[in-house]
């Protein structure tokens, strides 16, 4: 274990992450020389894809299959490269002078780095359903977690509801480690397919392709499915029944788990509190960093690579981790001998191909993004959707106002699971854009600390003459 | 809600809320209390309303617990040690407000 004592007062490269993304370009970036040091928050590397890929309890390959497996590669890659690879290490702060404020195991350190490169990746899009707070609603995310990191399948009646490449994933994982799947709620709107047909010739050629409707055809064999335009989670002090309506009427089932999903967006927290700025991207429904061609973002020396640069999927966020880096191998070690970026970028073209499809139509129906009523938006501080709604009809215009009148995107999670749902709330309300409206304006620290964890950072000598007379 | 689907990791003994729980190496301290069927580790400050861990990634923050007398620590990201005391939590009365 490396400890906050352990660690130099800079780096050349600080990379904040150790999904794909993230190892693909701390390998890189070592390899060609450049002190790297790689802080993620979790126990082990992997990230979200290739979570819990060097200590997993499934060893029976065929269960979460091929496409996690070559996450091994990656992580023996970056551990051989000479980076410093800390688990168990959240970051905090990030400023654009690039000092990394980052807490580990109880013990904070500010940490300074000539290039910082942000791969904190994405995370599952909210689903503001009615009952979304009960204990037994949980994320497929959640589920593909437990069940990659700690080899825990679902047990009890579950049901799946919404859409999206993870949520069929999760499923097929599930058959295949012994899991029932009582019902998928499939909450995917048929006109998507209009938008989407557009772009299937490109999808057709994506690696996505193939995977995809085998993916569908496996997990429908032994799963009913049934189309859903509305969905509540029902019980007072646990998640006792799922009521769904769909083409057939209104149903009742009862469950003791029900498992949401309605694709990834970026992890903008540490971005935006570093002042990198965003725009919203209309197609994937989320706001997005804007990055140049070797992913840098418009603080200078700070990029964003992998699925936190926009939803891409894992092989990409290697691809994208790798030209971040050889930009900062460039700016740092001009006489480092570097892979050949060409090359790089057509993989990665080749894999972005079938985005346009996936994204339209996977899109999420406006019932499930834009909730009303007592539907709980904040899921912190418990503000309803009625709220923030009426609350933009009286006339406030944006999140950081909202955030003043009803104290949403104030609680511990800082908006990760609020944000993106009161800014579609406030555009649809004042008939404007997401894009006019924007996100919260983050500030740091974007994670937690106490206060013993701040009165840990060392003291240098510089800082002591100071406050010395 | 959730099986194990083998118990081949070393047991590690840990304590929530005073009461034996057998947790596995790899656990963190929310997978251990789903697999040990605890349904929930917290209630909300504002209304009271229980909660459980809802993502397992660190974002949403509800799966707040004590862990070895500090509060609100996030259980999904914690790995389990032997002898680990947690608690779950009362959010009216601790967060301190
Ligand atoms: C729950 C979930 C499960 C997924 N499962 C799959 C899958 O099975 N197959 C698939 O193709 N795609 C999956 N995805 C999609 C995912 O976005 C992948 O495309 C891929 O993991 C993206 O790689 P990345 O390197 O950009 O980020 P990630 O893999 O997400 O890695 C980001 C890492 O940064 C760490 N991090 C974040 N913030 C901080 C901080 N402040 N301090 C320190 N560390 C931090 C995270 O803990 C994480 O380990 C999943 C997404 C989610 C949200
Ligand atoms: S379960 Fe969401 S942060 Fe831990």
């Amino acid at each position: 274990m490396i400890a906050a004592a352990d660690l130099a007062s800079s780096y050349e490269l600080v990379v904040i992450g150790g999904g794909p993304a993230g190892l693909a370009a701390a390998a890189l970036a070592a390899r060609a020389g450049v002190s790297t040091v790689l802080f993620d928050e979790n126990p082990g590397v992997g990230g979200q894809i290739y979570r819990a890929i060097t200590s997993t309890p499934v060893k029976n390959r065929a269960i979460l299959g091929e496409d996690y497996w070559d996450g091994a590669a990656l992580a023996d890659e970056a551990k051989a490269s000479g980076a410093l690879i800390v688990n168990g290490a959240t970051v905090w702060s990030l400023d654009r002078q690039r000092l990394v404020g980052v807490s580990i195991g109880g013990k904070a350190r500010v940490i300074e780095a000539s290039r910082v490169i942000i791969a904190t990746g994405s995370q599952e899009r909210p689903f503001p359903i009615p009952g979304w707070t009960l204990p037994g609603v949980m994320t497929a995310g959640a589920a593909q977690t437990a069940l990659k990191a700690q080899g825990l399948i679902v047990g009890g009646r579950t049901v799946l509801a919404g859409g999206g490449p993870l949520l069929w994933l999760l499923a097929a994982q599930t058959l295949r480690a012994g899991g029932t799947i009582d019902a998928i709620l499939d909450t995917t709107p048929n006109r998507n397919w209009l938008q989407a047909i557009f772009h299937l010739p490109d999808f057709a050629l994506s690696p996505y392709f193939g995977k995809g409707l085998a993916l569908l055809r496996e997990v429908r064999a032994k799963v009913p499915v049934h189309r859903a335009h509305t969905i509540e989670a029902v019980g007072t002090d646990r998640l006792r029944e799922v009521v769904f309506s769909g083409p057939g009427g209104t149903r009742r089932l009862p469950v003791d788990l029900l498992l949401l999903h309605q694709g990834v967006v970026p992890n903008v927290n540490l971005a935006n509190a570093a002042g990198v700025a965003h725009v919203w991207n209309d197609r994937q429904l989320c706001f997005v960093p804007v990055l140049d061609a070797d992913f840098g973002s418009s603080v200078p020396g700070i990029a964003v690579a992998g699925d936190g640069a926009g939803i891409a999927g894992g092989t990409a966020a290697a691809e994208r981790g790798r030209i971040a880096a050889i930009a900062a191998v460039r700016a740092l070690k001009p006489e480092a001998v570097v892979p050949d970026t060409q090359a790089i970028r057509q993989r990665l073209q080749r894999e972005e191909m079938g985005r346009a499809f996936l994204d339209c139509l996977n899109r999420p129906a406006d019932a499930f993004r834009l909730p009303e009523g007592d539907t709980i938006a904040c899921r912190c501080e418990e503000v309803t959707a009625r709220q923030v709604r009426e609350t933009a009809q009286m006339g406030c215009e944006g999140p950081n106002q909202m955030k003043a009148f009803l104290r949403c995107g104030m609680g511990p999670c800082q908006g990760r699971l609020c944000g993106l749902t009161v800014t579609e709330l406030i555009a649809a309300e004042r008939k404007t854009s997401p894009d006019e409206v924007g996100y919260y304006r983050l500030r740091p620290p974007v994670k937690p600390i106490t206060l013993a964890e701040l009165a840990s950072l060392p003291i240098s000598e510089a800082e002591r003459k100071a406050v010395e007379r | 809600m959730f099986k194990r689907l083998a118990d081949s990791s070393p047991a590690i003994a840990i304590t929530v809320d005073g009461k034996q729980v057998t947790a596995r190496a790899g656990d963190t301290v929310a997978a251990a209390l789903l697999a040990a069927g605890i349904d929930h580790c917290r209630t909300t400050p504002v209304t009271g309303a229980p909660r459980a861990p809802y993502c397992l990634m660190g974002v949403c923050f509800d799966c707040l617990v004590t862990v070895d007398g500090v509060g609100s620590r996030q259980g999904c990201l914690i790995p389990v040690r032997e002898g680990m005391k947690v608690e779950t939590q009362l959010g009216r009365r601790e967060a301190g407000r």
